[in-house]
């Protein structure tokens, strides 16, 4: 174990010292505020405070709030308190799995790529799908983009205002028809008691006239995961401004991107100026138009978001073509694991809309059997068209 | 008492409990501050809310948390139909609106659910809300307003103030990521699959009887199987009754016999596919490594 702080001479004492390592997890990322800092004194004087390992339990208990949180405290604890320096961590650690070798991320790559020999933009070799004709099918591309796109290119401010339009048509289309809270209504399947009870009172107990109680409907939570990558880039346009309509039209909404990484864009899209939010989102969608890698994107998404933000109400739109460098079962497992949480899974697959499509991509084969809803969407009619087999859901 | 003191009345409860936790639980009680406890299903996040109350030797009175719990379930519901027939009596009776009014509202028709029973007892219980994260997001704003005031207010009878605080315990499993509000008032610990030798006391304080070799395989044996991937990680309640099922069978040395340890993992693999996953062969594989 490192050695302990040594604290200057004029510093002032014991309150300054727990304040200053409160600012110090909040500039780190951690939400607390002044009663917490006070609670954190009180909680001191309860322990052995000279003893670190009981310090440390102590102000994890006060100032940890959800499991991030609380394995991020050791690191801060030591870096305030056992002199490791004031290290600062990123509040949310990207969680990609390792990246494997014909694959390289724009963060270590030094830019050589971009002025060597051409290989990150020439054809395939050959293999696999593309082989079999010129005549334009789509496949997959296995590397990601290192060039970054400036998403304010793509999206008018115009198609954000009627998306968000859409956004709450489709909202309105999805109503949890099983709530099981229920409220007074004119016509229910049950009686309101309490208030049956007290206008019996007027009556001498005889309960004359009945009021009832129903379920009402209830909104579902919408989370969007959206496939940014080369072959969907020609309808990025559209979906995005539909995530960003979404996004503002229905504030319990969440949003993702993803292509040959998985990135939350919830928080960026929340942002009250609508081409900020956007600008916002292209700084995070680092490799925006690369490769894509459905099936470990959604496989992240089930294992790690999904526990948090899916749950029986929610409804799961996946916007993406299917085609996937990656073996199907991913994808189905990923699916998979999804379904359980009790949610409906939507693929709008903007291919589909293609005459003669057939989900032919083994990617899109092996999601079929997973999925509530399978439609075709290329522009903004076409999703405010979905409303009535939303509403059938 | 201190966090110290608390450990070792747990431990004779039979609860081997953390660092973390004993420092954790004994600050909420000293704070008057409810904790809440995070972790995978079956690591004894309910178990520690029923040997605190046998430690402080009081009521434990639970909440049971599910989707679509409100009020009328949770605080407090007019019995009804006792209401109808005591308006008809005094209707009889000759006795007038207001007072019948007062009577059919007061605590006498009253029924109590957990949360304004353990507000209204005399000696402070232990509340526990289990699983909070099933409840849905307006059951949480009622339970903040009791955790703050610690006082629920009814129209008719008026507010209801805590006669003792209750030492509240909330624990969830992640289902649902619970409001920024209710973490804040509450302390927090992550309660994690304990290590070999916390899962080895835990066995011994709860299996006294045990055999020392039989022991020590079954926790390396449990060890092993959480690394594995599977679908439900089996929790310390699961190892239990795994050991629980071995002593029952009579077997003493897990590596022996390998049709009987495969059929006692039912004790231990809850779902069909971990069970496929889990094959004779890979079960004495395990067993052999945790030897």
């Amino acid at each position: 174990m490192s050695r302990v702080t040594k604290f200057a001479g004029r510093d002032p004492g014991p309150h300054a010292r727990v304040a200053g390592f409160v600012g110090h997890l909040r500039d780190n990322g951690l939400r607390l505020g002044v009663a917490e800092a006070e609670m954190a004194l009180r909680a001191l004087c309860l322990v052995n405070a000279s003893a670190p390992a009981e310090a440390r339990c102590a102000l994890r208990a006060i100032c940890t709030g959800c499991k991030e949180e609380a394995d991020q405290f050791d690191a801060l604890f030591d870096s305030f308190w056992m002199d490791a320096g004031r290290v600062k961590q990123k509040i949310a650690p990207s969680k990609s799995p390792p990246a494997s070798d014909d694959v390289h991320s724009s963060r270590d790559a030094k830019g050589e790529d971009a002025g060597a020999a051409g290989s990150a933009n020439a054809p395939d070799d050959g293999e696999g799908e593309a082989e079999s004709d010129g005549t334009g099918k789509l496949i997959a591309t296995e590397l990601r983009n290192l060039s970054r796109k400036d998403l304010r290119d793509l999206v008018r401010p115009e198609d954000i205002a009627e998306a968000e339009a859409v956004a709450r048509r489709l909202g309105a289309a999805l109503r949890d028809r099983r709530s099981r809270r229920r409220t007074a209504a004119r016509k229910g399947d049950r009686l309101h008691f309490r208030k049956t009870v007290r206008q019996s009172l007027a009556t001498g107990g005889e309960p004359v006239r009945l009021l009832h109680k129903r379920r009402p409907d209830r909104t579902r939570k919408i989370v969007a995961l959206c496939d940014v990558s080369g072959s969907m880039t020609v309808y990025a346009q559209v979906f995005l401004a539909f995530l960003s309509g979404l996004m503002r039209a229905d504030t319990t909404a969440e949003a993702y991107l993803f292509h040959t990484r998985l990135v939350r864009i919830t928080e960026a899209l929340r942002d009250k100026d609508a081409m900020r939010a956007i600008g916002r989102m292209s700084l995070m969608a680092d490799g925006f138009g690369g490769g894509s890698k459905i099936g470990p994107s959604l496989d992240l998404f089930a294992q790690t978001y999904a526990k948090r933000f899916v749950d029986g109400r929610s409804v799961v739109l996946i916007l993406s073509d299917g085609y996937d460098t990656e073996p199907p079962e991913i994808i189905s497992g990923a699916l998979a694991k999804l379904k359980k949480r009790g949610c409906k899974i939507i693929w709008l697959n903007p291919l589909k809309g293609w005459k003669d499509y057939a989900p032919v991509a083994t990617g899109m084969a092996a999601a079929l059997p997973y999925l509530d809803l399978f439609n075709a969407a290329n522009t903004l009619d076409d999703l405010a068209a979905l409303d009535r087999e939303l509403g059938a859901l | 008492m201190t966090w110290t003191e608390l450990q070792t009345a747990l431990g004779r409860e039979g609860y081997v409990a953390s660092d973390d936790l004993s420092v954790a639980l004994q600050l909420a009680l000293s704070l008057g501050r409810p904790l809440l406890l995070e972790g995978a299903a079956g690591v004894g996040k309910t178990e520690i809310a029923r040997t605190l109350s046998a430690v402080k030797d009081t009521q434990l009175i639970r909440l049971q948390c599910y989707e679509g719990l409100d009020a009328s379930q949770a605080i407090y519901e007019w019995n009804y139909q006792r209401q109808l027939l005591s308006i008809r009596a005094s209707a009889e009776a000759g006795e007038t609106g207001k007072a019948v009014e007062d009577r059919i509202f007061s605590k006498e028709f009253l029924l109590e659910r957990p949360l304004l029973a353990a507000i209204s007892q005399d000696v402070p219980p232990v509340l526990l809300i289990d699983e909070i994260d099933r409840a849905d997001e307006e059951f949480e704003a009622y339970l903040l307003e009791i955790l703050s005031d610690f006082q629920v207010s009814i129209p008719e009878l008026g507010t209801i103030k805590a006669k003792t605080r209750p030492i509240v315990i909330l624990t969830s499993n992640g289902t649902r990521d619970l409001s920024d509000a209710l973490r804040r008032r509450c302390l927090y610990t992550y309660v994690e699959y304990p290590d070999r030798t916390t899962e080895l006391a835990i066995l011994k304080a709860r299996c006294p009887q045990i055999d020392a070799l039989l022991g020590a395989q079954v926790i390396g044996f449990v060890q092993k199987l959480r690394e594995e991937d599977l679908e439900k990680t089996p929790g310390v309640a699961e190892m239990l009754d795994f050991a629980a099922a071995l002593m029952g069978l009579g077997i003493a040395d897990l590596t022996r016999d390998p049709a009987t340890l495969q059929a006692t993992l039912t004790t231990l693999l809850k779902t069909q596919s971990d069970q496929a996953q889990i094959t004779t062969e890979v079960a004495s594989r395990i067993a052999g490594k945790a030897a």
